[in-house]
């Protein structure tokens, strides 16, 4: 127990620790992000993720927002368990055939007011596999989809800037 | 025992149906009649004591009027690949089941009735994996190649999961859409009070149809769908999917270019064994153990930026080479920011082993015998905590040869021995890639071209899960006809569903993290 303490004290607070540039990035978009938050939601955004088909990497970089070094929490954004405790969903993948029930309950379970945001390439129109004989392909083809996050996948400083950028432009309503 | 003894063997007890070639030093490959197919298998699987590595068919009625089954095993002691291949005819499409006997190729005959049609014949569970009941109409097999697009539909009878009466004893159905950011499955545990006495796993929620989508592609293009396999083994998916199109295009990569894939393939292990670790911490409740970990996996990720400039590694393998070097300051750049990884991973590991109540947790928690793991064909990472001592990398003959790789390997199989082994390798690979770093031959090009020309074999790497493998069979201009892609996470999962028995559900979480398999990799 008192070494972890003395491992804690002597790491530090990492959010700091990240390089200048990055550092500086994250936290302007972040705290704009906070202030904004804060006026609409009163005190914080509850999301709810679900996979809906994506190779895990889209994932793994929410996961990695949340991590200390971003802690995405400090701006107000809370990733919660269940779809009855969120505010909007956060769909990836490019819609599977097997996901698609799933998703509508997800969406369905939710109370309102909600919102859909999709992240990922997948998510937007298919992307790779938009082709394919068991992909639905464009999230919004299913759900009313707000906002997206591009990338293959989103890096945590794109997750953070495009939410910014977002309820910058007032929505959602 | 050698191989041209086993074929020899083979030879003399099935004269008149076999036929063997070489094409590749690596790879024997046996073509059989159709009546010695399982028995030629079994033998194989018992003289090289190797699971069915991948079974898979081909759909050749256009060419040679017939389907094709291959199914490929591998010799341990030399890293050398045996393909067994039968003709199925078109008419009455159906093969002598290999599950009654070798029970690794169970899954693997449910996947090609499902996508092809092809009836194995004996197997007792024809259920289907990927395409769910639910939502596809029974006789349509998409890897067929006339298959055309069909609707949505429910036509197929309801999917039964096992089930164990009895009385006191209950079933929780878990997922697809778990609690966590994580990718879907369904969990069917049927526990008497709180010990697990039956857990079956239904996957496939992830299908996006990959095989298909890789039929007709140009070579140039396959590995960024590769890469999109699974996306936590990015580049080990497109090294193995790029390896099989330089030995079908006999393209020798210079020597520059393997040693960067096998740093980047050691970066990519390194990121996914911390992330495990904390991963472990997470689900037994130790949050400063689990934050410290994804500091180190962020330090990693984004070291794999500067370096390729992608988190993920992604773009950074082409067929005959890489597309980025790693010059002066991109060394120096490595070798600070390892040493920075390397203090906090030993950092976190040290809160986490000094717990006494951690390790209380993770010891003989979620126990694999190396029997079962031996006839389910568990691979790789969770093969090697049960004891089975195969790691592809120690076949290599460049920079791993060179580095003199060590391989990890536990017994007890328990979650303490995924741990160790993890933390064991995490080691290994530091230790490698300083090698790899001082060793790096110099050279102008880190790449060269490839003429295409038709063939198939198969790309192979050890990802940190274990062995991906595809098979793949071009045209003459180097476009896919058939690619076959096996992750460990389908060998795997099973396992799982071993390893939890008589453990109570609340341990559940952390014997998965322990295996941490892939969805879509399994998927597909």
């Amino acid at each position: 127990m008192l070494y972890i303490f003395k491992s804690r004290l002597l790491k530090g607070v990492v959010t700091r620790q990240i390089e200048p540039g990055l550092r500086g990035e994250v936290e302007a978009a972040g705290f704009q992000l906070r202030a904004l938050i804060t006026e609409k939601f009163g005190r914080s955004l509850h999301i709810r993720e679900v996979d809906t088909g994506s190779c895990g990497a889209c994932e793994s970089e929410i996961i990695a927002a949340n991590n200390p070094i971003y802690d995405i929490q400090r701006f107000g954004i809370n990733f919660v368990a269940s779809p009855r405790h969120a505010d909007a969903l956060l769909v990836t993948g490019p819609v599977s055939k097997n996901m698609l029930c799933a998703l509508k309950k997800t969406y369905d379970a939710m109370p309102e007011p909600k919102f859909v945001i999709t992240a990922g390439d997948c998510a937007l129109d298919g992307g790779a596999f938009k082709n394919s004989y068991y992909v639905e392909g464009a999230v919004s083809k299913v759900l009313p989809v707000v906002l997206h996050i591009p990338g293959c996948p989103p890096s945590p400083l794109t997750i953070i800037q495009t939410l910014l950028a977002f309820f910058e432009s007032g929505r959602p309503h | 025992m050698d191989s041209p003894e086993i074929v020899q063997g083979i030879k003399a007890r099935f004269p008149g149906s076999v036929s063997v070639s070489e094409p590749y030093p690596e790879e024997v490959c046996l073509e059989v009649d159709s009546g010695a197919f399982k028995d030629i298998c079994l033998t194989l699987h018992k003289k090289l004591r190797s699971p069915v590595m991948m079974l898979f068919a081909v759909d050749e009625r256009e060419c040679l009027k017939r389907f094709t089954i291959h199914a490929v095993f591998i010799n341990a002691k030399k890293g050398q690949w045996f393909t067994v291949t039968t003709a199925v005819p078109r008419e009455t499409p159906s093969f002598n089941a290999l599950a009654t006997a070798i029970h690794s190729a169970a899954l693997f005959e449910r996947e090609i009735r499902e996508m092809f049609g092809i009836e194995p014949a004996g197997n007792p569970d024809i259920r289907r994996l990927n395409l769910h009941n639910e939502v596809w109409p029974e006789g349509n097999y998409p890897l067929r190649k006339d298959f055309t697009a069909v609707e949505a539909g429910n036509s197929a009878p309801e999917y039964k999961f096992d089930r164990v009466e009895g009385e006191g004893i209950f079933e929780v159905p878990v997922g697809p859409v778990h609690a966590g950011i994580i990718g879907p499955g369904h969990f069917r545990f049927s526990v008497a009070g709180e010990p697990i006495i039956n857990l079956e796993t239904r996957l496939g929620f992830t299908h996006r149809g990959v095989e298909k989508l890789f039929e007709g592609m140009p070579y140039a293009d396959a590995s960024g769908l590769a890469e999109r396999v699974s996306g936590d083994s990015s580049f080990a998916h497109s090294l193995a999917c790029v390896r099989a199109f330089e030995k079908i295009f006999g393209v020798s990569v210079p020597a520059r270019a393997t040693y960067l894939r096998s740093i980047f393939l050691e970066l990519e292990r390194m990121y996914n064994h911390i992330n495990d670790i904390g991963g472990m911490a997470v689900d037994v409740g130790f949050s400063f153990p689990a934050a410290y970990a994804s500091i180190v996996k962020e330090a990693i990720l984004q070291l794999n930026e500067k370096l390729t400039g992608n988190r993920y590694l992604k773009t950074t393998v082409v067929t005959g080479g890489i597309r980025h070097d790693i010059n002066e300051i991109k060394t120096k750049i490595l070798l600070g920011c390892l040493d920075g990884i390397r203090h906090d991973f030993d950092e976190a590991v040290k809160i986490l082993t000094s717990s006494i109540s951690f390790m209380d947790r993770v010891d003989t928690t979620g126990v694999l015998r190396r029997k079962t793991a031996e006839d389910l064909g568990v691979l790789g990472l969770a093969g090697r905590a049960s004891g089975i001592a195969l790691d592809l990398r120690s076949y290599d003959t460049g920079p791993y040869k060179k580095a003199k790789f060590k391989m990890a390997v536990e017994q007890s199989g328990d979650v303490l021995a995924r741990l160790n082994l993890r933390i064991a390798e995490f080691r290994e690979s530091c230790r490698l890639i300083g090698f790899f770093i001082d060793d790096l031959p110099q050279a102008k090009e880190c790449y060269t071209t490839a003429a295409p020309k038709a063939g198939s074999g198969i790309g192979y790497t050890e990802g940190w899960r274990g062995p991906v493998l595809y098979w793949i069979k071009t045209d003459a201009k180097g476009a896919i006809e058939r690619c076959k892609v096996v992750d460990p996470s389908f060998h795997n999962w099973q396992g799982l569903s071993y390893a939890v028995l008589g453990n109570i559900i609340p341990d559940f979480p952390l014997c998965n993290k322990s295996f941490d398999l892939s969805y879509s990799g399994n998927d597909l």
